[in-house]
């Protein structure tokens, strides 16, 4: 079974309030921790069939047409295993 | 073409929630306006006089609401249902110059489509802007003062006067409308795409709340080179009458007419003259 994982972080720059108030609220609760940065995770199942090659190149095509958007995000693949 | 011949797609998916302000908008000021379900275009699951198609309609308008939950990002998903079936039809909906309308999640539908800003005219399949998440990490509701920065490319505001203020109602958590560089602010500039700027009563630079979300360049709405697509992230379609203006008793209008009505009668006026 192939399963890609799929990281999607903010670029450098780009404002994270989500990251930002992540952090606040951190601590506000006396976490002292210096920095947040928020992203979103997909595991994304491609069954028996597949080589990891393909399905590689397959998600880097999902990340440049759904999963990110390039103005704003970055994206990591990697290979559950 | 005559007023009430002009046929308006008001398309919705589950999640849009500004299709009946939208369609009333258009349906007041004499136009032929549907509210129009993906599924009745797509053809799947549905009564055969249910059937519609894009290419009979002279406008499409994509309402504000929060389209598939706006999971993954706002209004991606809806651009890709849109798009894996409609891309070409679309296509050729803007090129015939055909009005293209989106608000609010709308706006966010034809970024992430590639519609909008459509540099040099090109519709691509990765965005080439963004609307991310607000500043304040909130959403943001609350009247903003916007100006008119364009009354001649774009048809949607032909009837406005240039630098004009309207107060159009906010209402979004991802607003903050971005492009890579700034070389990309710039083209949208010489090519006279910024339509809306958030501004102030005295016309300075607007900080938070004003420019409700940190948009680059005060950006509140971008049409297409061509002029015939717009997007922008406040509501025309709130103030259509007076009275949904928040300072109407102040404003004391000779007429019954709210900021946003403009815009609608911009849009027909042209249609009427063009087909």
């Amino acid at each position: 079974m192939v399963v890609v994982e799929v990281k999607i972080e903010l670029k450098k720059g780009v404002a994270d309030p989500e990251g930002m108030n992540t952090k606040k609220a951190l601590n506000l609760l006396g976490w002292d921790v210096n920095d947040v940065k928020s992203g979103k995770l997909y595991e994304i199942d491609f069954g028996e069939d597949v080589t990891e090659e393909e399905a590689l190149e397959e998600v880097e095509l999902m990340c440049k047409r759904i999963l990110s958007n390039p103005v704003i995000q970055t994206y990591q693949i990697s290979i559950e295993g | 073409m005559k007023r009430e011949n002009i046929k308006v797609a008001i398309l919705r998916i589950e999640g849009t929630n500004c299709e009946e302000e939208s369609y009333l908008a258009f349906k007041r000021l004499g136009a032929d306006a549907e509210k129009i379900h993906l599924k009745q275009l797509l053809g799947n699951g549905i009564n055969p006089d249910e059937r519609r198609e894009l290419e009979d309609y002279h406008m499409i308008m994509i309402p504000g609401g929060f389209s598939a939950g706006d999971y993954v990002r706002a209004g991606i998903l809806f651009a890709a249902r849109l798009k894996s079936a409609f891309k070409e039809q679309l296509i050729d909906f803007a090129d015939s110059g055909k009005p293209i309308l989106g608000v609010c999640n709308g706006f966010q539908v034809l970024v992430e489509m590639g519609f909008l800003p459509a540099f040099d005219r090109e519709i691509t399949d990765i965005p080439q802007a963004a609307l991310t998440t607000n500043d304040s990490n909130k959403f943001e509701c609350r009247p903003s003062l916007l100006s008119v920065e364009d009354n001649t490319k774009c048809v949607f505001t032909r009837k406005f006067k240039k630098g004009e203020k309207v107060l159009f109602p906010s209402a979004h958590a991802e607003g903050k409308f971005l492009v890579k560089d700034d070389d990309h602010l710039e083209k949208l500039k010489d090519d006279g795409q910024i339509v809306f700027r958030y501004t102030t009563p005295n016309g300075t630079r607007p900080g938070y709340p004003w420019n409700p979300n940190g948009s680059l360049d005060d950006i509140a709405g971008i049409c297409n080179p061509q002029g015939n697509v717009l997007g922008l992230m406040p509501h025309p379609e709130r103030v259509f009458y007076d009275f949904t203006d928040p300072d109407w008793t102040r404003k004391k209008r000779s007429e019954n007419r709210g900021d946003g009505k403009l815009l609608f009668e911009s849009v027909l006026e042209y249609v009427e003259d063009e087909f």
